[in-house]
């Protein structure tokens, strides 16, 4: 279990409990008393640390290792699920997971994002990084989920697009172009979940939707704090300074106007508790879904293009 | 400093070629389409002059040119975004990194987009964004192609998030575009890069470029940083990206106007000699 440096407190708090209660049961000792000050104890140190939350400490949050990611969503909100691979041109990328299932009883596409939880399962998962070939199986996917009718949802965390030679030649541009003009003109509803870190347009290749819903202390912007500082400040001790600045947050991108809601995370951030975090996320979806899918077709493009046709023009 | 000032602006006559070193006459580049007679290499050019060598003479005529950002976070790095902005204007004439006006090339009328990479490195912030995408309501409006010419680093880092969405509000208008049939001819100069050749620049119906140009989503530095070694001559230049097959073809600065009037006539509607 990863703990960043300001969760200490609480990890030591969470182990006295363990303790407490391993006393409690071998030994017969009455420590409720104890747990419930130590419980009292925890919430306290819970709501002091997370409720204002620091821009380094969200970053840290959004990057967490226990982070929950798209595989771990799907476990809680999908039925049925069945991942298919491939992009039928050159090879399957496992920085995206693609698939089929159910949410309610709803037929649905899920596209996400995945990154690895240790160093073995993100060599696989090339920390969540796609080349080319995971936005072009992300296209296929969508367009069988517009044959077959079905809404499409997409979890959205990466640091960004693989930048590596084999993505180059094979068109990472072109690819993530063919994503955004595609996902404008697909006839079905799409719903996106800012999850974890949206680095820019490796992020924004399937973070176009029709509702587009952000974990509270998920992070979503055009370059990296870090690569923002390094060639704004020409250093890189300036990444809080740039992260500040640009403003990545899920409370500054709804005030911006570019997502529509801020989906709530456990105290404590979304590691601490999958179940919650999952729970917050499906209700957004159905809301999104109940809004969406009585739509015409032509209704439904037509409000896209409203939306994206309108966003940022506030500030001209 | 005044005496600096004055000095460096009689040296502007002259202009040195960046990669021989060699110096010329401003005038004298002009007449070689900017491209350094000594030792071939392409100068990059400003949206004005791109006009010039672009558009029928006398046929382009601007439009929305007052549109301009107006630094919506209140952005400060070692400078503020909004003395970066005022610095871009005054150096360029232009008030945001690409300029729009309908013209004919080569007889054909089309509306024509030209990036600037000398107004903020041609960045694509929310005001490049909401041009482009009046441009493409032109086009529509009017019933004739479109053309871009793109030249610019990326989206633009000073407008956070703002600047990014504009990736996907360009290609949404781009779409509509391609529904109704008409024409979107992109041509591609030094340099293409990032959010610009992942939204609009790749997505023409026919891509041109001009030789030799950096074309890429990640600027090369980063690529090199990430996997640790050099990279192989010529990568992200358009000959490698036409052996790669993501553009159509390279064509010499003189002979783009040609290239692109014969595209518009294969694409348009109307029967033609």
């Amino acid at each position: 279990m990863f703990v960043l440096d300001f969760e200490k407190p609480l990890q030591e708090i969470e182990e006295q409990i363990a303790n407490l209660r391993r006393m409690a049961e071998e030994r017969g000792i009455d420590v409720l008393n104890e747990i419930e000050q130590l419980e009292k104890k925890k919430d306290e140190i819970l709501k002091r640390e997370f409720e204002n939350l620091s821009i380094d400490k969200i970053i840290k949050i959004a990057r967490h290792p226990n982070r929950p990611y798209t595989l771990d969503f799907v476990n809680y909100i999908v039925d049925d699920f069945t991942e298919v691979h491939g992009d039928r041109r050159f090879a399957d990328d496992k920085a995206i997971v693609t698939g089929f299932g159910y949410i309610d009883n709803q037929r649905v596409a899920i596209i996400g994002h995945q990154k690895g939880k240790n160093t073995k399962d993100n060599l696989y998962r090339n920390f969540g990084m796609a080349n080319p070939e995971g936005y072009r199986k992300s296209q296929r996917v969508m367009k069988l989920a517009e044959k077959f009718n079905m809404p499409i949802v997409t979890f959205v965390d990466t640091p960004g697009a693989y930048p590596g030679i084999g993505a180059e030649e094979r068109g990472q541009s072109e690819a993530i172009a063919s994503n955004l003009k595609l996902m404008f003109e697909l006839e079905v509803p799409i719903v996106v979940i800012i999850t974890g870190e949206g680095g820019s347009g490796g992020a924004l290749a399937i973070a176009s939707g029709d509702k587009i819903g952000m974990l509270e202390f998920a992070i979503y912007g055009v370059i990296s704090p870090e690569g923002c500082s390094s060639i704004l400040w020409r250093d890189t001790e300036h990444s809080i300074d740039a992260a500040k600045a640009m403003r990545i947050t899920a409370k500054d991108l709804f005030e911006l106007g570019v997502i529509d809601e801020i989906i709530k995370e456990p105290l404590g951030g979304a590691h601490r508790n999958y179940e919650e975090t999952a729970k917050n996320i499906k209700d957004f979806i159905l809301r999104s879904f109940n809004e969406l899918i009585p739509l015409p077709k032509r209704k439904l493009k037509k409000k896209r293009w409203e939306k994206w046709r309108k966003m940022t023009t506030q500030f001209l | 400093m005044g005496l600096f000032r004055k000095k460096k602006k009689e040296t502007n006559k002259w202009v040195k070629c960046k990669r021989c070193n060699e110096t010329f006459y401003i005038e004298e580049l002009q007449q070689n389409y900017w491209i350094c007679p000594n030792c071939g290499n392409y100068f990059r050019v400003s949206a004005k002059e791109r006009i010039k060598l672009t558009a029928d003479e006398g046929t382009f005529k601007e439009f929305d040119s007052r549109i301009t950002t107006k630094d919506p976070l209140n952005f400060v790095d070692l400078k503020p975004y909004k003395d970066r902005i005022k610095d871009a204007i005054a150096k360029t004439g232009i008030k945001e990194a690409v300029v729009n006006g309908t013209c004919t090339i080569d007889g054909e009328p089309c509306v024509l987009s030209v990036m600037d990479f000398s107004f903020l490195g041609g960045s694509m912030g929310y005001a490049t964004g909401e041009k482009l995408i009046r441009a493409v309501e032109r086009a529509m409006r009017l019933r004739i192609g479109l053309v871009i010419i793109s030249a610019s680093g990326g989206a633009r880092m000073q407008e956070g998030i703002l600047s990014l969405m504009q990736m996907e509000r360009v290609s949404a208008a781009l779409s509509l575009l391609d529904k109704q049939g008409l024409p979107y001819i992109s041509v591609l100069t030094d340099p293409t890069t990032g959010g610009v050749a992942a939204s609009f620049a790749m997505l023409g119906d026919v891509i041109i470029a001009e030789p030799k140009a950096l074309i890429g989503f990640a600027g090369p530095r980063v690529i090199e940083q990430t996997i640790g070694k050099g990279l192989p001559e010529g990568f992200q230049r358009s000959e490698f990206l036409l052996e790669k097959g993501f553009i159509d073809v390279i064509v010499e600065r003189k002979d783009i106007p040609k290239y692109i009037g014969k595209f518009l006539r294969y694409f348009s509607n109307n029967v033609k000699k």
